[in-house]
């Protein structure tokens, strides 16, 4: 099979990237996490399915998690997009962090920038998350490696830390 | 990128989304959230020559509550709409099934309108809409028209809607007094396709059941009322274990399984006998705390 590249759709985008405002234009069929990734350099977000199964594409779009393999960069238009590197460097997940070090939550790291995500967008929304819950909103990432176990006692303790500091 | 090529157009209101759709009818896609679509395009099930990418619509992603219903906008966020119905008692239905649909960041994404047009058979969004009564409305470049939800379906992955109509909204009226609603899905592990579900609704006047819509899903080629034993209810008091006894016996021998997907026809068919039976305990159990 040829492709006719000459008849590619390209789109026109202005997306704010982890707080910086970026100008592009790009493929009409190039996946959001793609253009991070290959065009921006954010190589915190993983690809693995590349049909929404794994989670390990996960980014926020204003202000929500989101699958990075099943939204179009020419979709983001306008957009606020942050990756695991702003949210990070923002400082917002360092509870996270250090309970993920703590408890061993990670060994290859390949679904881990998903999960940080994935655990603080729970964690903002929900005050004491018990382990089911937390088993119900990590089912969407895969992990290969840890067993789940550890992540769910991660995320417990970063629960709880977070509402000591709450002062409930 | 592993999508075929496509031309893609994010048109800023519904009428140019539906003259493009009426020009391109067969050879375009709409792109709602694109939680499916995107892994079709991305599998190359789908090689649509056209995307209709209609986030850009203003208005259609508004929910409007009134004393008559909720109307959803198609584009509503199934997060959003969980959101919305969280604590109304009328919506509990919703409230109840939403969570079931995939995982927190899918329905960030993914649209109640893009659900209820693909039609999947283990969705729960289309049996939601059976079990009350819901009406989806349709819109194109020659009017707008209206579909009650239990004509809709028609069969796997297919709807009633025209290829150049797009869905905009679903309205579900707010269900009567006495209307009790259930939701239970078996699933290998949340946000999974569930392998059985059931939406139930049942109308109880003092333990009575007066009226009842028990829809299975992903069991058959699209959600399926079993009606044999909705009839085996009526008039019998939510507590009558014989009646439920045969009601399920009705589901289970009554109900169409289709076949292929995670599990046997068999193993379905007694999902929806051990459904039918806990949510008709369930119904008993809040039957009573209304009327007793
Ligand atoms: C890993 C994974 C797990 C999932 N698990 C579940 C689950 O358990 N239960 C479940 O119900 N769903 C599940 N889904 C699917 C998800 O809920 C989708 O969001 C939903 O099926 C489609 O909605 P969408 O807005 O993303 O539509 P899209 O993917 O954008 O579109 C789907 C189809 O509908 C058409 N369409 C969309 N909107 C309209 C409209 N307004 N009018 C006419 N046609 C339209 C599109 O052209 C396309 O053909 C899962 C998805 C993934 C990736
Ligand atoms: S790469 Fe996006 S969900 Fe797997
Ligand atoms: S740490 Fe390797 S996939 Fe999770």
């Amino acid at each position: 099979m040829t492709v006719d590249f000459a008849q590619e759709a390209r789109v026109r985008i202005e997306t704010r990237v982890n707080g910086r405002t970026i100008r592009a234009e790009v493929p009409a069929r190039l996946s959001l996490v793609e253009w991070l990734r290959d065009e921006l350099g954010l190589t915190g977000s993983h690809v693995g399915c590349e049909h929404g199964v794994c989670g390990a594409c996960t980014i926020v779009v204003d202000g929500s998690c989101l699958r990075g393999c099943l939204m179009f960069a020419a979709q983001a238009d306008g957009c606020d997009v942050e990756t695991i590197e702003g949210a990070v460097a923002s400082g917002r997940l360092a509870a996270l962090q250090e309970a993920f070090y703590r408890h061993a939550a990670l060994q290859c790291g390949f679904c881990t920038s998903g999960m940080l995500l994935t655990a603080a967008e729970l964690l903002a929304r929900e005050r004491n998350p018990g382990r089911q819950r937390i088993r119900e909103e990590l089912s969407g990432n895969y992990c290969r490696c840890t067993g789940y176990q550890s992540i769910v006692d991660a995320v417990e303790v970063a629960a709880r830390a977070q509402q000591e500091e709450n002062g409930s | 990128m592993k999508p075929a090529l496509f031309s893609y157009a994010a048109p800023r209101s519904l009428d140019e989304a539906l003259v493009l759709l009426a020009e391109h009818a067969d050879d375009a896609q709409i792109l709602a959230g694109g939680q499916s679509l995107a892994p079709m395009l991305n599998l190359r099930l789908a090689a649509p020559d056209w995307l209709i990418d209609v986030n850009r619509v203003p208005g259609l992603d508004v929910i409007e509550e009134t004393a008559e219903g909720l109307r959803v906008g198609a584009m509503t966020r199934q997060n959003a709409l969980l959101d919305h119905v969280a604590d109304a008692p009328d919506w509990s239905l919703l409230a109840q099934a939403i969570p079931h649909v995939a995982h927190r960041g899918i329905r960030n994404r993914g649209t109640i309108g893009g659900s209820v047009a693909l039609a999947d058979p283990a969705a729960e969004a289309p049996a939601c809409a059976i079990a009350l009564d819901a009406v989806i409305r349709l819109a194109s470049v020659r009017g707008e028209r209206e579909v009650p939800a239990s004509d809709f379906f028609l069969g796997l992955y297919e709807t009633a809607r025209e290829p150049d109509e797009m869905i905009v909204a679903v309205f579900y009226p707010r269900p009567a007094p006495g209307w009790l609603f259930g939701f239970d899905e078996v699933a290998r592990r949340r946000g999974d396709y569930a392998l059985a579900g059931l939406c139930a609704g049942m109308r109880v006047e003092e333990a009575f059941v007066r009226d009842a819509r028990l829809v299975f899903f992903a069991v058959g080629d699209r959600p399926t009322r079993a009606r044999v034993a909705e009839d085996a209810l009526i008039g019998r008091n939510v507590a009558d274990i014989a009646a439920r006894a045969a009601a399920c016996a009705a589901a289970r021998a009554g109900i169409e399984v289709m076949p292929g997907g995670d599990c046997g026809v068999e193993y379905k068919r007694r999902l929806v006998g051990v459904l039918l039976e806990r949510q008709l305990a369930r119904f008993e159990a809040m039957g009573g705390d209304r009327d007793g």
